[in-house]
This record gives C-alpha cells, sequence and structure tokens, in this order.
C-alpha cells in the first residue's frame, strides 16, 4: 500500500502538542509505516513553498495545533485546508484556543503596552511597538503579521473536519485518534474524537463525593496537602472534572491534582457557565456576607473555569453568527 | 436622535416572581416593554449558561428573579441562584461586560409594586450603559469590581 501524505502544523502553540506526538515512542514507527510526514516544522526543515507546490488535497490529513493569533497563522492553516483531505484540530488551543486565547480577556492595545513598552525589562525609548508594514534601518520594506484583536479557534478561520482537544492530547488519545483516522473508522464530521461525558463520570474519586456537597471554602493546593483518595471538590480544592470532557484516562487526578480542564467543555456547553452553574449548586452559604466570603476563594473564575476554551466561551469569543 | 431602548430579558421563577409580574398587571402597574419575561420553575433552574446565552444573542441587560430567601417552593433553589449569580457577576466583569448589566432580585407573587420598581430601574440603568457589544475579546477594561 503506498503511504498516504500527511502534515503537522503549529500556529499559536507552546509546541507541547508535537511533543506529545514525539511522546508515541515506537507506536510512531508502525504510524510511520502508513504516513509520509512531508510537513512538520517542529521536526524537519520544510518551506512553505513545498505544502505550495502540493496539488489540493493531495494531503490525507493535517494535524494542526495552535490557535490564530495572526494574519500568517491564518494564511497557512487556509493553504493547508487546500491541500489536505482532512484537516483536524489537534489539542485544546486548536480547538478552542487554549491558554493563548485567555490573552482575551486583555484588550490588544494592553498586550503590547506590556510586552514592548511598560514591561521592566525593556529599553525602549523610542516606543517602537510592530506594526505590519515598516522599512529597516537600511531602508527595506519589512513585512510582519497583523496581530488579531481576537485569538481563534481553528473552527473559526477554516472548516475542521474532527477535533481532538487535551493539552496537549496524551499518547493513547493520539494514538487511537490516528488509528481511526488512517482506518478511515470514523465518525461524522465535526466530531470531537472523544467520549461526550463529564470527566467526573470516569473519575475514581466520584464514589467519593456525597449527594450534597458542603464547601465552606475554597482552598488553594499551595496551602494544603490534598488527601489522595477523597474527590477534590469535597475537599473544597477547586477541581474542573464537573465542566470537563471525559477521555483523558484521568492523569492528573490520579497523580493527586485536581483537573484543570484541558479536554474542554461537554457537548456544544459554554465550560465557565457551566463550572458557574455546578459551583453554585454546591458550598453552603446562604447569606450575602458568606457567599462573598466563598467566592474570595476563586480569585479569578474567567481565567480559571475558561482556561482552555476561551475561542469556544460565549462571551470571550469572536461573534460566530457574525462574519468577522 | 431616538433614545435607546434596551432590550432586557428577565427569567421569572414561577411561583413568586412571575406572580409579582402578574400582581403588577392586576394593579394595572405598567412596566417597561424593554423586559422580556422567561417563565421557569424556579430561579435553581436558570443556568448560567442561559445567561451568557441571553448577553450573546442581543440583550442588553439581564434579570433573574425568584422567591425571597426562605420561600422558594423547592427549598433552597433561590440559595443556589445566589451562589451562582454573585460568582457570575464577578467573572463577567472579567470580560468587560459592567455589572449592572446583571440583576438578580427576589419579588414574591404579591409585590406587584415591588415587580414594577426593579424592572423599572434595571431599564433605565441599562439605557444609561447603551447596548452590549460583545467583540470577543475586552475592548476597555473595566474598572467595575
Ligand atoms: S470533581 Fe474532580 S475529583 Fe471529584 S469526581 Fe469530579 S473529576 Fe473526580
Ligand atoms: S484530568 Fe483534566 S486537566 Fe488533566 S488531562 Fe484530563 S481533562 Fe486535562
Ligand atoms: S420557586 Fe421561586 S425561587 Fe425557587
Amino acid at each position: 500500500m503506498p503511504k498516504v501524505k500527511a502534515a503537522i502544523y503549529w500556529c499559536s502553540s507552546c509546541g507541547g502538542c508535537d511533543e506529545s506526538i514525539v511522546d508515541l515512542g515506537e507506536r510512531i514507527l508502525a504510524i510511520r509505516e502508513l504516513v509520509d510526514f512531508v510537513f512538520w516544522p517542529c521536526a524537519m526543515d520544510p518551506k512553505t513553498s513545498d505544502v505550495e507546490a502540493l496539488a489540493d488535497g493531495e494531503l490525507a490529513v493535517s494535524l494542526i495545533n495552535g490557535a490564530i493569533r495572526t494574519s500568517e497563522q491564518e494564511e497557512m492553516a487556509k493553504l493547508l485546508r487546500r491541500k489536505s483531505q482532512l484537516v483536524v484540530a489537534f489539542g485544546s488551543c486548536a480547538c478552542s484556543g487554549g491558554i493563548p486565547a485567555l490573552a482575551n480577556l486583555k484588550s490588544r492595545k494592553a498586550i503590547f503596552d506590556r510586552a514592548y513598552l511598560d514591561s521592566p525589562t525593556n529599553v525602549n525609548p523610542e516606543g517602537t511597538v510592530p506594526v505590519p508594514h515598516s522599512l529597516t534601518a537600511d531602508g527595506y520594506p519589512m513585512e510582519l503579521p497583523v496581530f488579531y484583536d481576537t485569538v481563534y479557534e481553528l473552527g473559526d478561520v477554516i472548516e475542521v473536519d474532527y477535533l481532538l482537544p487535551g493539552c496537549p492530547p496524551n499518547g493513547d488519545m493520539v494514538a487511537t485518534a490516528l488509528t481511526a483516522i488512517l482506518e478511515g473508522n470514523l465518525p461524522p464530521k465535526g466530531s470531537i474524537l472523544l467520549p461526550d461525558i463529564a470527566l467526573c463520570q470516569s473519575c475514581a474519586r466520584n464514589e467519593t463525593k456525597p449527594d450534597q456537597l458542603t464547601i465552606q471554602e475554597f482552598k488553594r493546593l499551595i496551602h494544603v496537602q490534598a488527601d489522595p483518595v477523597q474527590c477534590f471538590l469535597n475537599q473544597g480544592i477547586l477541581c474542573m472534572g464537573p465542566a470537563t470532557r471525559d477521555g483523558c484516562g484521568t492523569p492528573c487526578i490520579q497523580g493527586n491534582m485536581p483537573c484543570t480542564g484541558c479536554l474542554g467543555p461537554v457537548g456544544s456547553q459554554d465550560q465557565g457557565a457551566r463550572m458557574v452553574s455546578a459551583l453554585g449548586g454546591i458550598g453552603e452559604a446562604v447569606r450575602e456576607e458568606d457567599v462573598a466570603t466563598l467566592l474570595d476563594g476563586i480569585p479569578d473564575p474567567a481565567g480559571t473555569f475558561y482556561r482552555y476554551s476561551m475561542s469556544s466561551s460565549f462571551l470571550g469569543s469572536h461573534r460566530k453568527d457574525v462574519k468577522p | 436622535m431616538a433614545r435607546f431602548e434596551p432590550n432586557i430579558v428577565a427569567f421569572v421563577c414561577n411561583w413568586c416572581s412571575y406572580g409579582g409580574a402578574d400582581s403588577a398587571g392586576g394593579l394595572k402597574l405598567s412596566y417597561p416593554a424593554n423586559v422580556r419575561l422567561v417563565r421557569v420553575m424556579c430561579s435553581g433552574r436558570v443556568d448560567p449558561e442561559h445567561v451568557v446565552k441571553a448577553f450573546r444573542e442581543g440583550a442588553d441587560g439581564v434579570m433573574v428573579m425568584g422567591c425571597h430567601p426562605g420561600d422558594c417552593h423547592y427549598r433552597n433553589g433561590n440559595h443556589k441562584a445566589l451562589r451562582r449569580f454573585r460568582l457570575f457577576e464577578r467573572m463577567i466583569t472579567q470580560f468587560g461586560i459592567d455589572k449592572r448589566r446583571f440583576e438578580l432580585e427576589w419579588v414574591a407573587a404579591g409585590e406587584g409594586k415591588r415587580f414594577q420598581d426593579v424592572t423599572t430601574s434595571m431599564t433605565e440603568r441599562v439605557r444609561e450603559l447603551g447596548p452590549l457589544e460583545i467583540t470577543g475579546n475586552v475592548v476597555e477594561e473595566t474598572t467595575h469590581a
């Protein structure tokens, strides 16, 4: 059987998603029997022109990780879309914005001011900030990608066939998804390649969770020694399990760390609103003062509840019903 | 220039606040036509997701109204609503949304006058704040903590 061609690309991401593919270890050898990676900037030294030279649809699949913040990322996503039969949004940033999209809680101006002007380690007396078109010191035109106001998820700029969230998706998730893709054993287009239930349902600690949780206060992990068996919420430690998709095998919980929500929301729900709902349903406080004290234990609700899903949130993403 | 007419969505619980709206009607106390009621069984049934959806789809302000604390027909639905929406208010502020665009109120079935008052003051307040624009990013950092 001739090998199929595939590409792996990164946009606004940390490199962890590429790393998780490398982490497949020897399993990648079996995949290499079937797939020729013709474009993978993290691991090889290809050029954009290599992709441009391909026929439309010549790539069987492109795995694109990272969110979209710049015009260059959008262009590359569109190019790969044209050249690929299937596009997979790989990892939480591509699926729903991920960590980079937390920046949607700040204005573009505030980000530039901080990064280029106010940061104490900057020396920038002329107040130079990047602009798309400028001249170099010796007078040559220089082009930089446009830095958008909003961090988009991949599906906001191109059609995405499948989504594999995770920060990053772990080896088993990647192997299962790649096998399904190579065997053509796939759910309807647009699906997320993971179960559509909440993480709590497969968490071993769920049994220790009482029917009615009565939390007095939220504790920060650095201040307590977490019990290794009890449900984190029952210990007053924030755990995103109730508002997060299942499918990772709960590695964090097994490492005695609460879930931070990396697989994003279940269904098409708004992860933060779901978490507010879940947390409001528990707890004992009924008087305004007590509620205020309880909530002081969650100093950054938006950043905590949408840590990985800002670009698919209802308030922190662009209006998907209105064209940008 | 024509006066800005805000869209206000009000989730009202069946047992108290909807009754409050009804008794406002009975007493011929008018309330602003800007306020569109959504009757739900209990304020504890209102998911914050319903509220973000309302904002997303064009509401300039959203109210959730339920029975006074202690009077919820499902015992503690309004207590849940209190914890949920106090947290919710803190969260929307981070999105640059003025929290005065959201209001949690307790209105009993007999409180027609109170229903009129809270819906009127909400409408006036949101009228002053102007239309809500959701851009997908925080354009201006708000200071309404
Ligand atoms: S809240 Fe966290 S620890 Fe508790 S059952 Fe859910 S995933 Fe497990
Ligand atoms: S437990 Fe939560 S944070 Fe950890 S891998 Fe699973 S979904 Fe991600
Ligand atoms: S029934 Fe009115 S708040 Fe629960």
